[in-house]
């Protein structure tokens, strides 16, 4: 009876590649959500980024301006929710990446702190 | 009005029901490939065999001038009928009847359908092509569906489910399958998603077509949504047949028997599959031919996590439920994905009372940022709450790397296993070679002379003395040491003396797995 396609079918020539675990290497295939997996990136205090894909509703800062930490920085609507964005850390802000009305996607980069 | 009237009245209402959403819809289906969804239940039943009921059922809706339409059957056919000669429930969503979107009706025609199958304790295959709730019914819509989710629940692990997706399946639908044992899926023809395509659009500005959101592939490989994925709806409808014919019609039976049948042993020669340095790969399921019935194995999942194989073979005509480590992918790691899959089968071998057999060789699991912030605590945790919580018989086999807590977590014999038999290629070991010595050694090695001989040297005394199944064995954690051409017996063996086994486990309403 029919049978599920077979892994082999995808890969004609097996590229097999080596896992390094416990310090012995494997001749191994890799999966694909293996070889998409994101690598890690500590995060950076001095950017905030959008946290959920929305709209940015109001800006209360200005470029070059000193900010004590937990102001308000502005406002991101998302599923129908505005989200007050505050400072994590007291210092000056060097950019502002986004403008009253921008549409953002989840991680990108709105104000930035020198 | 005689009977002869009376019965043509009758054959004209049921031509009215048969005909759906009309000429023009069908056509629709027909033209992206998809079967209506009459041929789809005659297609998966034995010939002959279905009886349809609530044909005549009319929609419950009365907003929206809904009450001036005619929607046959509101747009979901039920019944009964056999499969290899055995009863089943079905049902499937027509979508040529508005959308085959779900109405208080329509889902009322489920559940009376579901309700039949817990009652008889016979399976139930529902085939879903739907566009949703049927929004002009309201929140009589939604309590359809969560009255559907509910039978869901309660039937787990009661009868079998089966969920085939032949079409849309979006939003609060797509949780019924999710609820089922079993999703088969179709390439280009099967879409599930809990917010689609255009809603991600306009609220987040993303764009991706349906076919990379939710599309067969996307849930048979990268969520593991979906089980079992077909090219065709007739695959698809052969891959049923075959799953059905592996497992038992309720949790008081065991799966059918069929006659003994010798493996394929010219094409699986179990003696040459598997190299023996344990760094190189293969494919375990040439190992899983070379010792099931005809070589025959039905795999679930197969291209969801590749680095764990699951399915089901027989051996000597009796269904088994296989969970094999896979070198050829991810050197047969175990990980989040790869936990929670082998977890929730073994507990669905458990819940139907299918032994459990094991094939072991992993290196252990795979290190990564990524794997520790998926919570590979919890989902490897998954697997050794399956193993231990489950009674069924359960064998396992070692034939190669066993190290680690790998070693454990594959069903070893603190886990409960009944028999556990080791190749003797076996290495069972706290970790594998390298990594042990560089640490018992670490001083030698740091202050020898030549480091990198004194570490060679030092690897190759650690291998010599624990890299073997007789490490193990000495203190009784391997029942035996066979060959491997001797496995296939070994397991027989251990099937025909376990056929008895009971065990008592604590008395508790459930336990709290770490789902």
């Amino acid at each position: 009876m029919a049978q599920t396609k077979d892994l082999k079918s995808d890969t004609k020539k097996p590229s097999y590649k080596s896992l390094l675990i416990e310090n012995i290497k494997y001749r191994t295939l890799l999966t694909k959500k293996y070889q998409q997996k994101k690598p890690f990136v500590r995060k950076d205090v001095k950017k905030v980024t959008a946290f959920i894909p929305g709209t940015i509703l109001n800006i209360y800062v200005k470029k070059n301006k000193r900010v004590k930490e937990g102001e308000k920085l502005l406002v991101l609507e998302a599923m129908k929710m505005r989200n007050e964005l505050t400072s994590p850390i007291e210092g000056t802000i060097k950019d502002i990446y986004i403008k009253e009305g921008s549409r953002v996607t989840k991680g990108e980069l709105l104000v930035e702190f020198i | 009005m005689g009977l002869k009237h009376k019965t043509a009245d009758l054959k004209k209402r049921m031509r009215e029901a048969v005909k759906g959403g009309g000429l023009k819809a069908i056509e629709k289906q027909k033209a992206i490939g998809k079967k209506t969804a009459r041929e789809r239940i005659i297609s998966i039943l034995d010939p002959k065999s279905f009886h349809e009921y609530d044909m005549f059922v009319k929609h419950a809706g009365k907003d929206f001038d809904m009450d001036k339409k005619f929607l046959p059957g509101d747009g979901v056919i039920t019944g009964t009928g056999t499969m290899n000669g055995h009863p089943v429930c079905i049902y499937a969503q027509d979508f040529t009847v508005a959308g085959g979107s779900l109405g208080w009706a329509h889902a009322k025609k489920i559940t009376k359908i579901m309700d039949h199958a817990l009652k008889l304790k016979i399976p139930i295959i529902g085939i879903n092509d739907s566009g949703g709730a049927r929004i002009q019914e309201g929140v009589n819509a939604l309590a359809g569906y969560g009255e559907i989710f509910y039978r869901n629940t309660r039937a787990s692990g009661v009868i079998p489910q089966i969920s085939v997706i032949l079409g849309p399946c979006a939003g609060g639908a797509v949780y019924s399958p999710a609820l089922t044992d079993f999703v088969f899926v179709v390439d280009k023809v099967s879409k599930m998603f809990i917010t689609g395509p255009e809603v991600i659009k306009t609220v987040l500005g993303e764009e991706i077509s349906m076919e990379e959101l939710g599309g067969a592939r996307v849930h048979s490989e990268i969520t593991g949504n979906a089980h079992f994925y077909a090219d065709s709806e007739e695959q698809c409808f052969d891959q049923i047949k075959q799953l059905i014919s592996f497992i038992p019609w309720n949790n008081e039976k065991k799966a059918e028997s069929f006659p003994k049948k010798p493996p394929k042993t010219r094409q699986y020669n179990i003696d040459t599959i598997m190299p023996a340095d344990p760094r190189q790969p293969y494919d375990v399921r040439d190992v899983i031919k070379s010792i099931s019935d005809d070589s025959e194995f039905l795999e679930i999942s197969e291209l969801y996590a590749a680095n764990i194989v699951i399915g089901f073979s027989r051996i000597a005509g009796q269904t088994v439920g296989l969970v094999a480590n896979q070198p050829l992918v991810l050197a047969g790691v175990l990980d989040v994905d790869s936990s929670s899959k082998a977890a929730r089968f073994i507990r669905y071998c458990d819940a139907f009372n299918i032994p459990i057999v094991t094939l072991v060789d992993l290196p252990g699991y795979l290190p990564g940022i990524d794997q520790e912030h998926a919570g590979v605590i919890r989902h490897g945790a998954k697997l050794l709450y399956a193993y231990s919580e489950a009674t069924v018989p359960k064998i396992t086999v070692i034939m190669r790397k066993a190290y680690g807590g790998g070693y454990i977590a594959m069903c070893s014999h603190h886990l409960r296993a009944d028999f556990v038999g080791a190749w003797p290629t076996a290495e069972i070991a706290v970790m594998g070679p390298e990594g042990a010595a560089n640490i018992i050694f670490r001083n030698e090695i740091k202050n020898a002379e030549n480091p990198d001989d004194t570490r060679k040297q030092k690897i190759k005394e650690y291998k010599d003395k624990f890299a073997n199944p007789y490490v193990a064995a000495a203190y009784g954690y391997i029942d035996a040491v066979i060959e491997p051409k001797e496995t296939r017996n070994f397991i027989l063996h251990a099937l025909e003396v376990s056929s008895l086994k009971v065990e008592i486990v604590p008395t508790k309403k459930h336990g709290v797995p770490p789902f």
